[in-house]
């Protein structure tokens, strides 16, 4: 396996060229370092993503690709001890300035996690809490019409139409992942950042999920981390190789995979390291 | 195949010891209870449950003030302990982890640990001499005083068994801190806190001490919370010490009715609280 040495220079390309069309830029990082407590797990990543399309985080284990999602709804602030340098731009705003709000960010930028995390509630009332707690709906059929919208969008509502009463918990673990992509999509935010949404399912499962993905690019803009190259290959529009804290290189999926402009990247994607 | 044997039989030996262990360990629960149902049932009418207590050689004599007693204390004790408790085990689970929450942690351990007698003796200081009085207040109070730290201890460990994965989800979807910790970690933590709680009723009820300094007891019915009051472990106390037989299977039955009540409290919470999801 070849280290990257500090000298290697993070150079992506640029978002124009990366997206296959020109559009807005919807998130810009510019030099975050991250760190828990002293030990530094990212190291100035700087990247551009463009709204409504996938863009596929890969690596290997340990390389920082959860991190640096979760740095995009400062979610790592729960995590006693954490540090975050450089700068995170959401729709121009600065998401880790002094007096951002963390409650709006997340509102605008919901998450899906590795594992289903569904509340121990009804169906129904967990994809009603983000409606519920937010303050989103006036009425009692408003609230139904969101929900209904939701798991219609999840692609789960002809599983659960019936039983939106019973437990959450009843599910299978693929329709409580899909349950947990209709509470984010509930409240309707701009970006979905998904942890490995698919790893803990099995290929059927997973497939649903993909073709989720897929459909929901139309409207939200999807950052996905995988350990799963070809789920990445599958799904993105444009994936970011990370590396031991480091990202090695941005480009469209389909030359990042074919040929990728670093030679850590080919190493890693044609299975040589791992 | 000797070792084999030896093994297995060194494995009956020590399956049968733990068994006997563990029956010892019941055993004595159930000759309390055997005893206390057998002395109790003996003694009990519906006349005793009903009436107030009658001067000696008085037939149907009975123990409702003491009954009535018993629930105003621990009612009014959980109003006062059990709300401090539960959010102080909620900052301490949620929020605890500073010089501030091993502060208070040490301390709760140590109230736990104050004997309930120095906690009469205390609310008595406060509470009795300067109002000249006992009261039912008083009594209250020493009970919530005890109650507080072991809910505050169980709701902290109950609560730190909801998975943070659970407190993302909420993060996540836009709701603010206090929201998270009131309305989906302490909700899924409420059985929980509820059984904690309902150990700490049971606890309490059963305690004496601190009643001895505050509550006193009344001869009579009374609700009103400035005067003394009746409660089943003082009269179980004071029958008990009394040179009467009559009173002594008064106590059996006054017994009987304080563990039922104990009981019925906590399979009513049991209940209540079931998994509803």
């Amino acid at each position: 396996m070849s280290t990257p040495t500090p000298t290697i220079a993070p150079r992506f390309a640029p978002p124009a060229r990366a997206a296959p069309s020109s559009r807005e830029t919807k998130i810009a990082v510019d030099g975050l370092d991250f760190y828990y407590g002293r030990a530094q797990a990212l190291h100035n990543i700087s990247v551009e993503i463009p709204e409504r399309l996938v863009m596929a985080f890969i690596g290997p284990s340990g390389c920082g690709k959860t991190t640096f999602l979760r740095t995009l709804n400062r979610m790592n602030d729960v995590i006693p001890g954490t540090r975050v340098e450089g700068n995170v731009l959401i729709d121009g705003q600065d998401i880790y300035a002094p007096g951002a709000d963390v409650v709006e960010l997340r509102r605008k930028v919901g998450m899906v996690f590795q594992k289903s995390n569904p509340f121990p509630k009804s169906i129904f009332d967990n994809v009603a809490y983000g409606l519920k707690i937010n303050r989103v709906t006036s009425s009692r059929s408003e609230l139904q019409a969101r929900v209904e919208e939701a798991l219609i969008d999840a692609a789960l509502w002809n599983e659960v139409k019936d039983r939106l009463k019973t437990s959450a918990l009843s599910l299978s673990g693929g329709q409580q992942q899909r349950l947990c992509i209709a509470r984010a999509l509930a409240i309707r935010p701009k970006v979905i950042l998904m942890d490995e949404p698919a790893s803990a399912l099995d290929p059927i499962a997973t497939s649903k999920i993909e073709e989720l993905i897929f459909d929901l690019k139309k409207q939200y803009t999807i950052v996905i981390v995988t350990h799963n190259m070809q789920q990445a290959a599958r799904v993105s529009d444009l994936t970011a190789f990370f590396l031991l804290g480091k990202l090695i290189e941005v480009n469209t999926t389909e030359k990042l995979f074919t040929a990728p402009d670093e030679k850590l990247t080919e190493d890693y994607v044609t299975g040589r390291f791992g | 195949m000797r070792r084999l044997r030896y093994r297995k039989i060194v494995s009956q030996v020590m399956l049968i010891l733990t068994a006997l262990c563990a029956l010892m360990a019941i055993a004595t629960l159930i000759v309390i209870l055997g005893y206390i149902i057998v002395g109790g049932l003996r003694s009990i009418s519906w006349d005793f449950l009903v009436n107030n207590p009658k001067p000696i050689g008085e037939p149907h004599s009975g123990i409702a003030n003491a009954i009535i007693g018993t629930l105003i204390l621990v009612g009014l004790g959980s109003l006062i302990g059990m709300p401090v408790g539960i959010f102080a085990g909620l900052y301490l689970a949620e929020f605890g982890q500073n010089k501030l929450g091993f502060a208070l942690r040490f301390f709760i351990d140590t109230l736990i640990g104050v004997p309930s007698i120095v906690i009469g003796v205390f609310v008595w200081t406060v509470m009795v001499r300067p109002m000249g009085h006992f009261s039912a207040w008083a009594g209250a109070t020493a009970l919530g005083i005890m109650m507080m730290p072991i809910v505050a201890r169980t709701t902290e460990e109950m609560i730190r068994l909801v998975p943070q994965s659970l407190r993302e989800a909420a993060l996540a979807l836009g709701a603010p801190v206090w929201r998270v910790s009131l309305g989906v970690v302490l909700r899924a933590a409420a059985p929980g806190v509820a059984t904690g709680a309902m150990l700490a009723i049971a606890r309490v009820a059963g305690e004496t001490a601190p009643l001895l300094f505050t509550a006193l007891a009344l001869n009579y019915l009374s609700t009103d919370l400035n005067q003394p009051m009746a409660s089943l472990t003082f009269q179980i106390y004071y029958y008990a010490g009394s040179p009467y037989d009559e009173w002594h299977a008064q106590a059996w039955a006054a017994t009987l009715v304080l563990m039922t009540l104990i009981l019925s409290i906590n399979i009513a919470v049991r209940f209540l609280t079931r998994k509803k999801f």
